[in-house]
């Protein structure tokens, strides 16, 4: 009977086995804990609701940019004037730094067609956030943000200082030829 | 005889709590701790330190007790602090004045310690709780000067914040996480606020730790020559320092109510007193003073990522520091060649402050103006920013880990003793 009672130090492959159980249950345990600890600091059920809103984009005039609120961010409307849409179209997009046709930085309305006069992209810098002031400004006729000096095109392309991205664009749909759903 | 017998309880109740929870012996331990005798006023920005450190806890809780963390209320609450709660105008500019006070002393404090080699072995681990230190004030003073809802609070949070997206893959939704939305809104204010008020506890607690890893191998000193002998070499902290930081303190908090009181608002910037505006960023943001050297090297880099990791690694290689000074001489005293690289060192950081407030696009000196267009053309301030940031490193990672293998230290003195008695007398 004596051999077929074995202590822990006769047999430790039993008592490993038996630490490594627990450490991995205790692993297991703290990493449920800490998820709801974290994941607390993600944007709220409320926050995400409030993600969509229509503009109305008949009032806004030639040669002349709204800005909206959407998700707490800045929304840039612009109605483009002839002119800095054929500025758009001119560039050799191959040397972009974030290539992009102007067509790309568009979609299409109900029928399918392109309304290239209005520009809708968010108004945030992709450097660092700041907001660009629009109306032509910056080296390239588009728009220019003060707090590092990023110019951007008037397709809201990057074309010079240190953000790395084109101006991002909201997701948006057209429901009549100028009235959009944003988000 | 030693001078420094120990605690010996007298009373009853003294040797009954000793012997249960040896509090008060841990305090004379403290205090009576032998001390270098030849420490000068650069040692006294630790206990200043411990000083603003109190006040803005004591400060910072009584404002607690009137702001509301709400992007509605916010910037109102910390008017109606300033106009109508009693002492309310004293209170407030202590704390934000407070806060710029701590950073000039940390900075002097960091300085001193890079000068003597207060970082070097045996004191590697109290200068890495120190950089804790300093890294969790960064992140403290960024937060709090959130709270009011400037257009500067605002801005400032949403620059540094997007630092964070710079990161590939993780950069979204590591902001979101950070804003808890999609853009510094109402919940960013939230969480600042809470974390904003236990950081400073966070920060006593290795506040404590400093001292503790202060206390194993005792000061450094002005020559770098270790304690050879306790009797001679060293006084009781108390009363000797005490007394010494306890000058120090006034004549700082001199300097500190000065500005409470006749200028509390000139190191804030005139922005912050518009209320925060999410669609208009101002022309010009500037962080608060003590953040421009780190914002000057972040414009630096042509490049987002970059840029961000230039600005951290700045901080980060002062963890490394004590391995990157080879030099087995402590004090700078006794390095004719290091002293003058730490001096342009200290101006390089200086000259990066400046450069952190300046557009980049800014001109340190013209040097013609533009034929075409008639602008006036030099040494801009961006790259000067860059020299600057080069120097910054170069001094870390190349001048002293090579200083410390090429260069002839002066003669050091043989003793701590001997250093300030010229001529000693021989122990009778
Ligand atoms: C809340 C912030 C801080 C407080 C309250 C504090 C407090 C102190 C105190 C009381 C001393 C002893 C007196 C003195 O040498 O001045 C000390 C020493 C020291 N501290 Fe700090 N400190 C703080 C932050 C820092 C930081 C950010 C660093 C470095 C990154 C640092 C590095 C050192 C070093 C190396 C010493 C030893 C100096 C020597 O013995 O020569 N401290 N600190
Ligand atoms: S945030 Fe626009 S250039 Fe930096």
């Amino acid at each position: 009977m004596a051999e077929t009672v074995s202590t822990p130090v006769e047999n430790p492959s039993r008592r490993d086995f038996i630490y490594i159980a627990t450490g991995a249950a205790g692993a297991v345990g703290v990493g449920l804990y800490a998820w709801p600890l974290i994941d607390q600091m993600n944007p709220a059920a409320d926050t995400k609701a409030l993600s969509t809103i229509e503009v109305d984009m008949s009032g806004v005039e030639v040669g002349q940019q709204i800005v909206v609120k959407w998700q707490g961010k800045p929304i840039f409307v612009r109605h483009r004037t002839q002119k800095e849409i054929n500025e758009a179209r001119a560039v050799d997009v191959s040397t972009l730094r974030d290539p992009q046709t102007d067509e790309q930085r568009l979609v299409v309305n109900a029928e399918g067609k392109y309304e290239p006069q209005f520009l809708i992209m968010i108004g945030i810098c992709t450097h660092l956030g700041c907001v660009p002031i629009g109306n032509n400004s910056g080296d390239y006729d588009g728009w220019f943000c003060p707090c590092h000096g990023s110019h951007y095109d008037t397709a809201g392309r990057i074309r010079k200082g240190p953000a790395p991205k084109n101006l991002y664009l909201p997701p948006y749909q057209y429901l009549t030829d100028t009235l959009i759903k944003i988000g | 005889m030693s001078s420094y017998p120990g605690y010996d309880p007298k009373s009853g109740f003294e040797k009954w709590l000793d012997a249960r929870l040896p509090i008060i012996r841990l305090g004379y331990d403290t205090f009576i701790f032998p001390t270098p005798r030849n420490l000068n006023y650069w040692w006294t920005f630790g206990a200043i330190l411990a000083v603003i450190l109190m006040s803005q806890i004591i400060t910072g809780i009584i404002l607690a007790m009137h702001y509301v963390p709400h992007v509605d209320l916010a910037f109102d609450s910390i008017q109606h602090i300033k106009r109508d709660v009693n002492f309310g105008w004293m209170l407030q500019p202590m704390h934000a004045v407070g806060a710029s006070m701590m950073f000039l002393a940390v900075y002097i404090h960091m300085f001193r310690g890079i000068y003597y080699g207060s970082h070097k072995s045996p004191r590697e681990v109290l200068w890495i709780v120190g950089v804790v230190i300093y890294l969790l004030m960064m992140a403290t003073g960024f937060m709090g000067y959130v709270l009011p809802w400037g257009q500067m609070s605002f801005w400032g949070a949403t620059v540094i914040t997007n630092l964070f997206g710079a990161f590939p893959l993780v950069g979204e939704s590591l902001t979101n996480w950070l804003w808890g939305g999609f853009a510094v809104d109402d919940p960013t204010l939230n969480r600042f606020f809470s974390l904003h008020f236990v950081l400073p506890f966070a920060i006593l607690g290795l506040v404590m730790l400093h001292v503790w890893a202060l206390h194993v191998p005792g000061n450094n000193n002005p020559t770098g020559v270790s304690v050879k002998n306790v009797d001679k070499d060293t006084l009781p902290f108390h009363p000797y320092y005490t007394i010494k930081d306890a000058f120090a303190i006034v004549v700082f908090l001199m300097v500190f109510v000065a500005f409470v009181f006749f200028i509390p608002d000139a190191l804030n910037h005139p922005d912050n007193y518009i209320r925060a505006n999410p669609l208009v960023t101002p022309p010009h943001i500037v962080p608060e003073w003590y953040y421009l050297p780190f914002y000057a090297m972040l414009r630096a880099v042509p490049n987002k990522l970059g840029g961000v990791i230039t600005m951290f690694g700045a901080i980060a290689v002062l963890f490394v520091l004590p391995w990157l000074d080879t030099s087995k001489v402590r004090s700078m005293r006794y390095r004719p060649l290091a002293k003058l690289f730490f001096i342009i060192f200290v101006l390089a950081c200086i000259g990066l402050g400046w450069a952190g407030a300046k557009s980049p696009t800014d001109l340190v000196f013209a040097t013609g103006t533009d034929a075409a267009t008639g602008a006036p053309v030099g040494f801009s301030f961006l790259w000067f920013a860059r020299i600057l940031t080069l120097y910054y490193y170069a001094f870390f990672v190349v001048i002293l880990p090579v200083l410390g293998l090429v260069e002839k230290p002066k003669d050091r003195p043989e003793s701590i003793q001997k250093s300030v008695l010229k001529s000693a007398p021989e122990e009778a």
